[in-house]
Formats: C-alpha cells, sequence, structure tokens
C-alpha cells in the first residue's frame, strides 16, 4: 500500500505492506533507529513516538495508519542544534543508564510538558506508567521530568561542569 | 565549552550525548549491504521426541534462503555446544526437546517478516513425553530421564556440593538453645533487560573473518569460546558488543541463537541478523534463582547467632548452563553466613535437571548471593519473632564488629572490611525506625496492616583471583591499556565492556584521577576484541573491583614512565620528583616542574631519553584481584498491605550502601536504584511459573510484571565509606548490591505487616493473590500453576 507519512517535518511516500509494524517502517524502511523495540505485547512502551501529537506505542500502529500524519520521534526533538529541555534533563539528573527506554520515555515527557508545563512527581509517575525501564528505578527520570519543567527555556549548553549537575 | 571536570566526582555521563538524541548503536541497529534475517523455530512441547523434521515448504518460500536443522549442525559438529557449566547443550534438537521453547531450527530469510512466515511452514513431528516442571519430584524414581542423551545416565541428578563444617555446625546446632527452621523458595525470575538477545554475524569468505555485533557482557570470553567450539582461528573472530541495552547477567551466556546467526552466515556468505522477540527471550535465555532452600538458624536465648545450615535443591533446567566459575556449582551461595559472626555453617546443595529452559546464574545477583542473603535475612527475622526481639536489635547484636576485619567466615570467605553497626545505624536514623515502630502499633490497633522490614546483606563481589576461581578454564583477571598521545589526551582499552554502567565516564574518571587531566580528555575504548585487552567481562558486579582496578594500575605505570621522562626533561634525578595532580616537579622547587601535557609531548619529541626508557607515553597491565571485595548495605522497606485485597504498596524504601570508595556517586546511586526497583519485582510481582506440563507461565510482559513508576517509591539513599584495604582506590563494585539486598527487605516488610495473622514467612512473589492467600492460611507453591 502507498502512504505518505510525516515524520519529523520531512514527507515520506512509501509501499508497504499493510502487515508492517509503524516502528518497523521508522527503523527498517526510515533507518529511524532511536525508536526501539522490546515486547510482543505493548507493554514496554520503548517504541513510544508521538502520533499527531500524541504518543502511541509504535509497535501496536500498523504503518498504513500513519498514513497522512505526522508522526514525531526522538531524532526529531533537537531543534536547529539545541536540545530539547528534557534532553537536557535526562542528562542533568541522570535519568538513564542502558539509553535503551529513553527515547520513549523523552517523547512521553515531551507530550507530558507540553499539555501540563509543571506536572507533579505523581503526574510524571502516571505519564509514563506505562513504559518500562529496567536500570533506573524511575527516580532520576521523574527528576529528569521535573528538572525540564524547571527549565523550559534554556540555552544550549553542552557543558558537563559537576556544579550544573542536580542528583 | 569543554568540561574540565578532573578526578572523582559527580559529573555528567559522557555516553548521553548520543542516547538522548537516539543514536546509540545497539545490535538491532546494525544494518549491512545485503543482509539476510533469521528466525528461530521453537518447540511448543516441554518434552518430546522429534520423530521428523519437514522443511521442504519453508525452503520453498520465494524469501528464504536456508533452513538448518540440528541435522544440518550435527554434519558440522555444532549440534551441541559445551555451557558454562561443563555440561553441553543442545544448539538446535535433534533427538529430544527437552523445555518448551527450545530451538529446533533456523530459517534465513531475505527479510525479518518472510523468515517468520516461514517458520510457520516448518512441520515437524513430536512425540510427547512425561515432563518433569516440579524440581521437587525430578529425584523420584518413576521421573522421566531427560539426559537421556548422556550415556548411562539414568535421573536427574547433575551435582551434590557442600561447604561449610557439617559435623561442627551439627554440634552447634545440637548444643543451642533456640533453633529455628524455615522452607523458602526463592522463585525462578528472569532479568529481562529492555533489549532481547542477538547478534548480527559477518562471515567474509575472502579474508575468513568473522564479525559478530552481539548482546554479550563477555566478549573476550565469548570470542575464545567461539575459536574453541567452532574450531574457528581465533585471531580471525571479532566480538563487538555495542550499545546494551540492559543486561542484568542475561547477556553471559551463549545462546543457540548466536551460533545459528553464525552458521547462518557462513551458509549464504552474507551478514546474518537474528534478533529474540520477548517471548524467546523470556522463554528460553538464562532465567535466574530457582532455588528451593530449607534453611536452620540456632542461637541462644539471649539472641547471640550461633549457626545456619541450609539444604537446597537447586533447578537447573534441561542442560546444565549456570554461568559462574567453574569450581562453584552454586555460585558464592555460601557466603549465607551474611554480615554475622557464626561460629559454624554448613550447606548443601544438590541440583536437578528440569523440563525447564537452562541457565541458573544471571540477574544480578553476583553469583547466587541474592539467594544467600534472602536465606540469612529471612532466617534472622524469623528468629526474632521466635526470640520476641526486635529484628533490628537482633542484627546490631550480631554484626560483625569492625575489630574483626579481615573477617573469615566459617565457610571461608575472608571479608575485607567492614563498620556494619555504623551502616545499620545509619539506617535506622534515616528511616525514624522508632517511630515507624509506633505508628504501626497505632495502627495495628486499628487494624492496619503495615510492615517494616529489614536486610543487612554482605557481598562478595570483583571476581576473582586466578589461584580461586576460572571460568571453563579461562582465568578472571582483567587487562587494561593507556596511551598518551602527543597533545595530552589519553585513551583507555579497557576489557570489560557496558550495558549502561557508564563506563565511558567512570573509567575516563579513574584515569583523570591518577593522572590529574581532565576525564574529557580520556576516550575510553570498550566491547570490541579487536581493540581491547583480554578479560572476562561485565558482570558479578566485577567492572570496578578488577578493570577499574586495572585502569587504575595502568594509569599508575604511565605516571611512573612520565616521571622518568620528566627527569630528562627537568635534568632532576627521577627520585627527586613529586607529584601533585597533573605533574612533576622537583621537591622543594614547586615552581620546576612539567605538566602531563609537556611530557606527553616530550615522550614522542626528539629529547634525549635515558638509558631503559622507551619513549612514548603508554602501558599495559593485567590485574589479578587478590582477593574478592565486600560490600554490604543496610535496607528498611516500609509497606502497607490492604487486608481486603492482599495488595502491598511500598510506601517508603531506605537504602545505606558501604560500597567503598565511590568514583562517580551520581553512577552509584543510579545504580542502586535500578537494583531497588529489581527487589520490588522479585519481592512483589516477577515468577515464572510453569503448569505440570512444562507450559511456561510468564512468557510475556502480560504475564511476566516487571515494576513500572507507579510500584516504586522514592528511593531514600544514605552511605557509608569503608574503603577496601587490598583495591588500589578502595572501591569495591555497587552494580548488584540493591538486587542482592533489596528483595529480603521487601519480604521481610510483608511478613511483618501480616504478623497480627500469625504468618512467619511466605514465598515470593508477593502478588496480591498470594498475600490474600497468605492472609486466609491457604498459601500456594509460586513456582506451579496456582491450584
Ligand atoms: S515494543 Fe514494547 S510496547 Fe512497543
Ligand atoms: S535506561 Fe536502561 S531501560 Fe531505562
Amino acid at each position: 500500500m502507498k502512504i505518505t507519512v510525516t515524520v519529523n517535518g520531512q514527507e515520506y511516500d512509501r509501499d508497504v505492506e499493510p502487515r508492517l509494524l509503524l516502528v518497523h517502517f521508522l527503523r527498517d524502511e526510515l533507518g529511524l533507529t532511536g525508536t526501539h523495540w522490546g515486547c510482543d505485547t505493548s507493554n514496554c512502551g520503548v517504541c513510544t513516538v508521538c502520533l499527531d501529537g500524541t504518543p502511541v506505542k509504535s509497535c501496536t500502529v500498523l504503518a498504513v495508519m500513519a498514513d497522512g500524519k505526522s508522526v514525531r520521534t526522538v531524532e526529531g526533538l533537537e531543534q536547529d542544534g539545541e536540545l530539547d529541555p528534557v534532553q537536557k534533563g535526562f542528562v542533568e539528573c541522570h535519568g538513564l543508564q542502558c539509553g535503551f527506554c529513553t527515547p520513549g520515555m523523552l517523547m512521553t515527557s515531551r507530550w507530558l510538558l507540553d499539555n501540563n508545563p509543571d506536572p507533579s512527581d505523581h503526574e510524571v509517575r502516571e505519564a509514563i506508567s506505562g513504559q518500562l525501564c529496567r536500570c533506573t528505578g524511575y527516580e532520576n527520570i521523574v527528576r529528569a521530568v521535573r528538572w525540564a519543567a524547571e527549565h523550559p527555556g534554556t540555552s544550549t549548553s553542552t557543558s558537563t561542569s559537576e556544579e550544573e549537575v542536580t542528583a | 565549552m569543554t568540561d574540565t571536570h578532573t578526578g572523582f566526582g559527580r559529573m555528567h555521563r559522557k555516553e548521553d550525548a548520543r542516547f538522548i538524541r537516539g543514536r546509540g548503536t545497539y545490535v538491532d541497529d546494525v544494518r549491512l549491504q545485503g543482509m539476510l534475517y533469521g528466525a528461530v523455530l521453537h518447540s511448543p512441547h516441554a518434552h518430546a521426541r522429534i520423530i521428523s523434521v519437514d522443511t521442504s515448504a519453508a525452503e520453498a518460500h520465494p524469501k528464504v534462503k536456508a533452513v538448518i536443522t540440528g541435522e544440518t549442525l550435527a554434519s558440522l559438529n555444532l549440534a551441541w555446544m559445551p555451557t558454562l557449566s561443563n555440561d553441553v547443550q543442545a544448539v538446535l534438537a535433534t533427538d529430544k526437546v527437552r523445555f518448551q521453547g527450545q530451538e529446533v531450527a533456523f530459517v534465513v530469510a531475505e527479510d525479518h517478516y518472510s523468515a517468520r512466515d516461514a517458520l510457520e511452514l516448518i512441520d515437524v513431528d513430536y512425540e510427547p513425553l512425561p515432563v518433569v516442571a516440579d524440581a521437587r519430584r525430578a529425584l523420584d524414581d518413576d521421573a522421566p530421564v531427560i539426559r537421556d542423551d548422556v550415556e548411562g545416565r539414568t535421573d536427574n541428578h547433575i551435582f551434590d556440593w557442600e561447604a561449610g563444617d557439617r559435623r561442627r555446625t551439627d554440634e552447634v546446632f545440637a548444643g543451642a538453645d533456640v533453633v529455628v527452621a524455615q522452607d523458602m523458595l526463592y522463585p525462578r525470575v528472569h532479568p529481562a533487560p529492555l533489549e532481547t538477545c542477538g547478534m548480527v554475524a559477518d562471515m567474509d569468505k575472502v579474508t575468513g573473518k568473522l564479525t559478530v555485533w552481539t548482546t554479550t557482557q563477555a566478549p573476550h570470553a565469548h570470542r575464545t569460546l567461539y575459536a574453541l567450539v567452532a574450531g574457528l582461528p581465533e585471531h580471525k573472530i571479532r566480538v563487538i558488543s555495542p550499545d546494551i541495552g540492559g543486561g542484568f547477567g542475561n547477556k553471559v551466556g551463549i545462546y543457540p541463537g548466536y551460533v545459528c546467526a553464525i552458521v547462518g552466515s557462513i551458509v549464504t556468505g552474507k551478514p546474518v541478523k537474528w534478533m529474540e522477540d520477548r517471548s524467546e527471550n523470556l522463554m528460553t535465555t538464562s532465567f535466574a534463582r530457582d532455588y528451593h532452600m530449607q534453611g536452620e538458624i540456632a542461637a541462644t536465648r539471649e539472641g547471640k547467632i550461633l549457626a545456619v545450615r541450609v539444604t537446597t535443591l537447586a533447578d537447573h533446567g534441561a542442560f546444565n548452563g549456570s554461568a559462574q566459575p567453574t569450581r562453584f556449582p552454586a555460585g558464592f551461595f555460601h557466603v549465607f553466613t551474611g554480615s554475622y559472626d557464626l561460629e559454624a555453617a554448613h550447606c548443601e546443595v544438590t541440583g536437578v535437571y528440569t523440563n525447564k529452559a537452562p541457565g541458573g546464574v544471571a540477574y544480578a545477583c553476583s553469583f547466587r548471593i541474592t539467594e544467600a542473603v534472602y536465606l540469612v535475612e529471612r532466617l534472622v527475622d524469623v528468629l526474632a519473632g521466635e526470640l520476641g526481639v526486635d529484628p533490628a536489635e537482633l542484627r546490631l547484636k550480631n554484626l560483625l564488629r569492625p575489630d574483626q576485619f579481615p573477617y573469615t567466615c566459617a565457610t571461608g570467605w575472608e571479608y575485607d572490611s567492614g563498620d556494619y553497626a555504623k551502616t545499620l545505624r545509619v539506617a535506622l536514623d534515616m528511616a525514624g525506625y522508632d517511630e515507624l515502630r509506633a505508628e504501626q502499633a497505632e495502627k495495628r490497633a486499628h487494624g492496619e496492616l503495615m510492615g517494616i522490614g529489614l536486610s543487612f546483606f554482605t557481598e562478595a563481589v570483583g571476581a576473582g583471583p586466578r589461584k580461586h576461581m576460572d571460568i571453563l578454564g579461562l582465568g578472571m583477571a582483567d587487562g587494561a591499556e593507556l596511551r598518551v598521545h602527543p597533545t595530552g589526551k589519553a585513551v583507555l582499552r579497557i576489557s570489560v565492556q557496558s550495558q549502561g554502567q557508564g563506563h565511558e565516564t567512570t573509567f575516563a574518571q579513574i584515569v583523570s584521577q591518577e593522572l590529574g587531566i581532565p576525564a574529557d580528555d580520556v576516550e575510553v575504548v570498550h566491547g570490541d576484541t579487536d581493540q581491547t585487552p583480554f578479560g572476562l567481562g561485565t558482570y558479578g558486579s566485577r567492572s570496578t573491583p578488577v578493570s577499574g582496578a586495572a585502569a587504575a594500575v595502568v594509569t599508575r605505570k604511565v605516571r611512573e614512565r612520565a616521571r622518568l621522562v620528566a627527569g630528562a626533561m627537568l635534568e632532576a634525578d627521577p627520585g627527586d620528583l613529586e607529584w601533585e595532580a597533573g605533574r612533576w616537579y622537583v621537591r622543594g622547587d614547586q615552581e620546576a616542574g612539567v605538566t602531563i601535557k609537556d611530557i606527553a609531548m616530550a615522550a614522542h619529541g626528539n629529547l634525549e631519553l635515558p638509558e631503559g626508557v622507551e619513549g612514548h607515553l603508554d602501558a599495559t597491565t593485567v590485574y589479578n584481584p587478590p582477593n574478592l571485595t565486600y560490600p554490604y548495605g543496610a535496607y528498611i522497606c516500609v509497606v502497607d498491605v490492604d487486608p481486603g485485597t492482599g495488595k502491598v504498596s511500598v510506601r517508603r524504601f531506605v537504602a545505606v550502601d558501604d560500597c567503598g570508595v565511590r568514583i562517580n556517586p551520581m553512577i552509584v546511586e543510579g545504580q542502586v536504584h535500578g537494583g531497588l526497583a529489581d527487589g520490588i519485582g522479585m519481592a512483589l510481582m516477577q515468577v515464572m511459573a510453569f503448569d505440570d506440563e512444562g507450559n511456561h507461565l510468564g512468557a510475556s510482559f502480560m504475564d511476566y510484571l516487571l515494576p513500572t513508576s507507579m510500584e516504586c517509591p522514592s528511593w531514600e539513599l544514605g552511605e557509608t565509606v569503608t574503603p577496601s584495604p587490598h583495591h588500589p582506590l578502595g572501591a569495591k563494585g555497587v552494580g548488584e548490591s540493591a538486587t542482592v539486598g533489596s528483595p529480603v527487605a521487601v519480604v521481610n516488610a510483608v511478613v511483618d505487616a501480616l504478623k497480627p495473622y500469625g504468618v512467619r514467612h511466605a514465598d515470593m512473589p508477593l502478588t496480591p493473590a498470594n498475600v490474600w492467600r497468605t492472609i486466609q492460611g491457604r498459601p500456594f507453591r509460586t513456582d506451579l500453576a496456582i491450584t
């Protein structure tokens, strides 16, 4: 089937099998391997992307269902060389270890802050409750999102100096 | 702006830059020209004879390039492979399948979807056989013999193993005022990293070189094993462990899928990718635990603990694929002497085969220390209940004292250092223990169930001393190489790799600390056997204790070389030079000094060097640890239990760890957080149960539950620092501490909450159903289908 999907602002026309999952479309057809895959049952959430602004588990969406829609993945978070505050927050607060859940966590966090710029810890926990992380025990992910909420418009900094660590 | 952070301390991770942009390279991200895709056909039966395997329809599939069966592998002498415990395991079954999910055939096709389609076209004719799913029935006279591939085998017995002094222990027990016994099960669980296992194998027929990108925690060991097993020349094998999405022990072993991917590439002449799906990961790759323990503890009436003994039945599955130092079939379980000054201790462990997946040591357990800690810390609580004393008091009374270190325990381990009571006191203070007990008493009066659980654990990590341990004859020493470039920037090559531990940062900090240059000026190379020195890999919390020490030693060697060069530069006797962070200077004349940067340039330049000084600024080392390191900690968990539903909520968790010197406290704390979540998972939800027919009841994340952000409280961490006396940096390792120490704290808390019902023990996982049934006095076997 022929589909047109806008991914991170760029339009792609592709002819795909009807059964192709969106996660495989992104990874295999478009080479956007930042979106991961981790389970067969829509439980882990490492495949989370935003579809027309709403987080979805891309392993549970067919590529053809994204026809005419717009997808945002982790690769689309950085704008003009400027990291998104959630990306900075994850670095600041050590919100990642192996990094496998991170892209999905970042997408949900971005969506949360778009809709609720000042979430409580509990609201952050609820927002990410459909996604697993095996490394961080979630604590620092919550802190990272809170950090991003508190720094909505921070300028780019590649600094990794000690003072900025908020662990 | 560049970072100038130098030495130990909190510092952002270098590896984060790629991960937050989605630019990590995990195995499944590797794409090679002409790459094909493999998929494994698994057995639906737990025990069945294979009558025939018909692959003709699959072979006729237009996109299929090869179908490999046990017969194909047998012709290459690869149908069976050795395990890490000196047993063999079927790569693809030839005679029988011995567990549900066992690998039967491998399809290679042009794309992933076609490979999976073709699996459906393979027709296997099975003759089902009686199944042993319950380890406690494995040695029954009428139990079917699982391993009839081994000539002369007539039962399912694998080994008997013991440690400690049985006679002495029995004597102490016979003379003790109080003896309490408790049976307990540490159920089968699975580490379930979010990235499943997989490989891209690329056999270049022209050069004869095999390159594999694979999810391995031990690339060098894998390379050597591939060479030994497949007969490939070792210098023609390159194992790359790229970014790994969590390991936790799941990625230590060699799985049939890896061998199939390699054979697939050899057969087709193309690169072959194989990635498990989640069910395959949960059903076939290394499980952990599955220990049925009958424990006993002896004490005086006054509460002095005297001895512990235990008889353990260990379920090893269908092949003995347990991954631990070869001489220790029960891993380091015999450190169940815990943190107490015991007069005697003894254990005997019997390993048995069952119709379940192989494995046995995996999941952040430090080689079965999690089972050991669970045993002793549960027993101490049961004893406290029997004596009617507070469990914190009982522990304080019996903990080893600082002046007893180094301490040789009743089963022979030499604990390096500790100030246990101090750590426990810090935890009690942080928790507000007395207030919690007061609150609990008040709640109980209203019929509310609140529980407070403690654990005090001692680990033995950093395997290990050459003279004491090896894996299949490979010593457990680690290499390191450091090169300082002419401009003073450095590259460190280490033998361990990372599955999220942040080695690119911490190891750079070690060089930075020892050489006085910014950590950002140190590039850490790891996870590629062609680029790094030999070593046994990252598991058992061994990276910092072994490779971290190697990094420190090799940096000190470079610093010594730098001293000689500095002497030539300063026209001074090297013996008269003093070191301060980043430079050598002439004693008594602080001004007359040269920095590492100056020295590096001079070492590569035309400076006349003294006799015997080679020039350049580099060194290599191999670090053989003199002893294990013994991190420890005190954990306190507070739970609320709903008596109507049996639901447990973890309200607070206080964790005070002493892992010696912390290189990057931020990373240490992160590792502890992750391990605590694991503890909640194991204690409350994770289990792999089986029905009578050997059907796996936890084969997806729908059934095998992992903790989410909602079940985890906000962790409260504390620390004490007692350096290891024999580690060059005083560090002890921490990666598994929390996974080892936390499950029993949660269980102790839940049992404490259920005290009003007279409960003194309940097996994990404490799911609402299990807790509710326990309250009703009808607990069930959590390793079997609920009946
Ligand atoms: S891959 Fe697990 S939820 Fe999508
Ligand atoms: S960082 Fe490893 S799974 Fe979340």
